[in-house]
C-alpha cells in the first residue's frame, strides 16, 4: 500500500508555458519520495469556498524534494493555479490513485509503448522516467512514444521524452506537426507495420476517452496488453464519495449484475484496457 | 481546566459533539492516514440498504457555486456485506459507529435492518435516512413519487415500526425539501426518534450550456456546502423551537465558525459533510477550534451554548 500525505506546499516555481498551458512546482519531500508513475495529487487552488473542490492533477516529474504538475488552463481552478507565485503555499493531497504497472525488470524485452493525447502527456512523462530509470545494461528497453495534440502550439513535453531516449511520433488535428489525424491512427501504423515477434511490449496511454477506447480496441485486436489512465470528475479524490465510478467488467457476471463500479480515483486511474465497459 | 466537550444523544455519550456525516466519510478506511480517527465524535457511516445497490450512472457530481451537486444513488454492498467487511474496521477505530439506513420504498426494509443492526454490538446507534434525495419513494398510482420525510404520517409510521425493534440510539435524518421542516421534526419525536439530524441535501440541478445536458447524469441531485449554509442554520433554528430532542446539526459546516453557528442556533452536536471531502482533517480542526473558543469566552460546558443565541 502506498502511503498519503496532506500537507502545505511551498510553490518553488510557476511557469507559463504558452497562452493556455504551464508547470508548477512544489517543494515536497513526501510526495516525490513515494509517488509512482500515473499516481496523482489533489490540490485545493485557494483558500476560499470558490473553487469549492479540489482538482486532480497527474504528477509530472519529480526532482530531489520537488515535484512538477503540468497543466491546462480549461477553467477557474486551473486559472487560480497558473497564477501562484513562488513561495505561495497551497494545500495538496497525494500521491493518490494505483499508477501504472511497469512491468518485469528482465524479461520481456519488447518495446514499451507510451500512447498520449492532449494533457497525457504529463503522468505519462514521469511513466517514462521511471521505465528509464529501470533500464540495465541486459534489459535494455526501447520506449515508443506517440504524442497526439491538437496543433503544433500544443505539443507539450516532446524534447523532454526525446532527451529521456525514447523514440517520438507526433500527430496533431490540424496537420502543423507530424502526422495530421489521430494518435491512434499513428498507434497502429506502428502496430500493423511491426511484425508479431517483435510486438512482445506493453501500452500505456493516457488522454482522452474517445482515444482510450481506440487504443483500448487496437490492443484486443493485435493482443498487446494496454494500461489506460482514466480521468472523472472527483470531488475527494480518496475513494469516499463513490463520485467518479467506471462500469468494469463483473468478476462473476450474472444477469442482475452484468458490471460492476470502480473509483477512478482510488481503484484507478489506472485500468486494464480489457475490464472497461465502454 | 478545558472546556466540557461531552454531549449526549439518546443513549449515546460522545467525547466531543463533532461527527462526520453519512455519504462523506466512506467507511471511514479511505480516511486512515490523513487523520487522527479515534478523535472524531462519532462517524455515520455510508447508507446501507438491505440488498446492495450498485448507484446511479454517471457522471455523478458537479461542482456549482460555493457547493457541489451528487446523485450517488446509495451505492453500497448491501447490509449483510457491510456487517461483514466494512463495519469492523470502522469499530476497531474507538469513537462510536452510527449505521445509516435507507430503502427506496418498502418501510420494511428499514424496520428489518434495523432488526439486524440491533442484534450487533458493534452498532452504537442507528440513522433512519428517509431523505436521500437521490432514490425515490414510490407511491400508489396518481400519487406521484416523494421521500418519507416529506410526509408527517408518512416519517412517523416509519420511524415507530422502527423504534420497536431497537434500544439503541435511534436517529432521523430529515431533508430540507419540505414547507415546514419542525412538522416532520415533531412527527419524528412522537414517533420515539431519539434526536434528529438536518439537513440532508437540498434538491438542485446545472446545465451545461454548450452540450444542452444536465452536468449530472440523473439531472437532479442533492446540492451540499458553503451555498446551503444559512437556509440549513434557519431550519435547525425553526425546529429548535419545537422539539425536545438533540439535534445534530449540519449543511456546509467548513470550520469552526460555522460550526459554532449551528450550536449557537440550537443543534447539540454537529456534523462535517461536503468539508471533508475539501480537508479531510476538518472535523478534528473543528474540536481544537471549539475548545479555544469555549476557553478563551470562559465558558465550561459545550452544552451551555447549545440554542444560545441572543435575540
Ligand atoms: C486523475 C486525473 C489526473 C489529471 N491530471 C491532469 C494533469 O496532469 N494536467 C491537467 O492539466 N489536467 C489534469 N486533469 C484534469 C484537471 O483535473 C481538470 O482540468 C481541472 O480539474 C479543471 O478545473 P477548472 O476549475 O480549471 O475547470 P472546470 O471549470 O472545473 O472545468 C472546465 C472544463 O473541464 C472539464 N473538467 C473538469 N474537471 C475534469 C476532470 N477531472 N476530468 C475531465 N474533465 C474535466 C469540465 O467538464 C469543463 O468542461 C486530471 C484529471 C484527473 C481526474
Ligand atoms: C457525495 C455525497 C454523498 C452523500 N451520501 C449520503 C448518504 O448516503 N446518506 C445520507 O444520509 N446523506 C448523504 N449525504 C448528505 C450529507 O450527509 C449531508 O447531509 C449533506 O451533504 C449536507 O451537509 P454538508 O453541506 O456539510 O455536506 C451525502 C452528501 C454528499 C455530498
Ligand atoms: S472522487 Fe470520491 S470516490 Fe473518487
Amino acid at each position: 500500500m502506498s502511503r498519503v500525505f496532506q500537507e502545505r506546499l511551498k510553490v518553488i516555481a510557476c511557469t507559463k508555458l504558452s497562452e493556455s498551458y504551464f508547470r508548477i512546482t512544489f517543494a515536497s519531500r513526501r510526495i516525490p519520495a513515494h509517488a509512482l508513475g500515473g499516481q496523482f495529487v489533489q490540490v485545493k487552488v485557494s483558500d476560499s469556498a470558490q473553487p469549492l473542490l479540489r482538482r486532480p492533477f497527474g504528477v509530472h516529474r519529480v526532482g530531489k524534494n520537488t515535484f512538477d504538475c503540468l497543466c491546462e488552463i480549461v477553467g477557474e481552478a486551473t486559472r487560480i493555479l497558473s497564477e501562484k507565485k513562488p513561495g505561495d503555499f497551497v494545500d495538496v493531497i497525494g500521491p493518490l490513485g494505483n499508477g501504472f504497472d511497469y512491468g518485469p525488470r528482465t524479461k520481456d524485452q519488447g518495446p514499451r509503448i507510451l500512447v498520449a493525447g492532449g494533457m497525457g502527456v504529463a503522468p505519462l512523462f514521469f511513466l517514462a522516467e521511471k521505465i528509464a530509470e529501470r533500464r540495465t545494461p541486459n534489459a535494455e528497453r526501447k520506449i515508443i512514444v506517440f504524442i497526439g495534440a491538437k496543433s503544433k502550439k500544443d505539443l507539450l513535453c516532446e524534447k523532454d521524452f526525446k532527451q529521456l531516449g525514447c523514440e517520438v511520433k507526433v500527430a496533431t488535428d490540424d496537420g502543423s506537426k507530424g502526422l495530421r489525424g489521430r494518435v491512434t491512427d499513428l498507434l497502429e501504423q506502428y502496430l500493423r507495420r511491426t511484425p508479431n515477434a517483435e510486438r512482445r511490449s506493453r501500452i500505456y496511454a493516457c488522454g482522452p476517452k474517445p482515444m482510450l477506447k481506440q487504443v483500448s480496441l487496437l490492443s484486443k485486436h493485435y493482443n498487446l496488453p494496454a494500461q489506460i489512465s482514466l480521468e472523472e470528475h472527483m470531488a475527494c479524490g480518496i475513494g469516499a464519495c463513490l463520485g467518479c465510478v467506471v462500469k468494469v467488467r463483473a468478476q462473476n457476471a450474472s444477469r442482475r449484475t452484468p458490471f460492476a463500479y470502480k473509483r477512478v480515483c482510488k481503484d484507478g486511474p489506472v485500468f486494464s484496457a480489457s475490464e472497461i465497459i465502454w | 481546566m478545558s472546556a466540557n466537550l461531552k454531549v449526549r444523544i439518546g443513549k449515546l455519550e460522545l467525547a466531543n459533539p463533532v461527527m462526520v456525516a453519512s455519504g462523506t466519510f466512506g467507511y471511514a478506511e479511505e480516511f486512515t492516514e490523513l487523520l487522527d480517527l479515534r478523535k472524531i465524535g462519532a462517524i455515520v457511516s455510508k447508507t446501507i440498504t438491505l440488498a446492495g445497490r450498485e448507484g446511479n450512472p454517471m457522471p455523478r457530481t458537479c461542482e456549482t457555486p460555493c457547493g457541489m451537486l451528487n446523485s450517488i444513488g446509495l451505492e453500497n454492498p448491501g447490509i449483510e456485506r457491510f456487517l461483514e467487511q466494512k463495519l469492523s474496521y470502522l469499530a476497531s477505530l474507538g469513537s462510536p459507529i452510527i449505521v445509516s439506513v435507507a430503502s427506496e420504498n418498502d418501510p420494511g426494509e428499514f424496520a428489518a435492518m434495523v432488526k439486524r443492526l440491533e442484534k450487533d454490538s458493534r452498532v452504537m446507534a442507528i440513522e433512519l435516512n428517509i431523505s436521500c434525495p437521490n432514490i425515490k419513494r414510490a407511491r400508489g398510482k396518481g400519487q406521484g413519487s416523494g421521500l418519507i420525510a416529506q410526509d408527517p404520517k408518512a416519517t412517523y409510521s416509519l420511524v415507530k415500526s422502527c423504534r420497536r425493534f431497537t434500544r439503541k440510539t435511534l436517529i432521523t435524518k430529515l431533508s430540507p425539501n419540505v414547507t415546514c421542516i419542525s412538522e416532520i421534526a415533531l412527527a419524528a419525536q412522537a414517533a420515539g426518534s431519539d434526536a434528529v439530524s438536518l439537513v440532508n441535501t437540498f434538491s438542485g440541478m446545472s446545465i451545461d450550456v454548450q452540450a444542452k445536458r444536465p452536468k449530472i447524469a440523473c439531472v437532479v441531485g442533492g446540492l451540499s456546502g458553503p451555498a446551503i449554509r444559512p437556509i440549513a442554520l434557519r431550519m435547525v433554528w425553526e425546529v429548535f423551537q419545537k422539539i425536545r430532542i438533540p439535534i445534530i446539526g449540519m449543511g456546509g459546516i467548513m470550520d469552526v465558525q460555522s460550526a459554532l453557528e449551528f450550536f449557537l442556533a440550537g443543534s447539540s452536536a454537529i456534523s462535517v459533510g461536503t468539508a471533508n471531502f475539501v480537508n479531510p482533517r476538518v472535523s478534528l480542526e473543528i474540536v481544537r477550534g471549539i475548545r479555544d473558543y469555549l476557553d478563551k469566552n470562559k465558558i465550561k460546558d459545550i452544552r451551555s451554548i447549545v440554542g444560545a443565541l441572543k435575540l
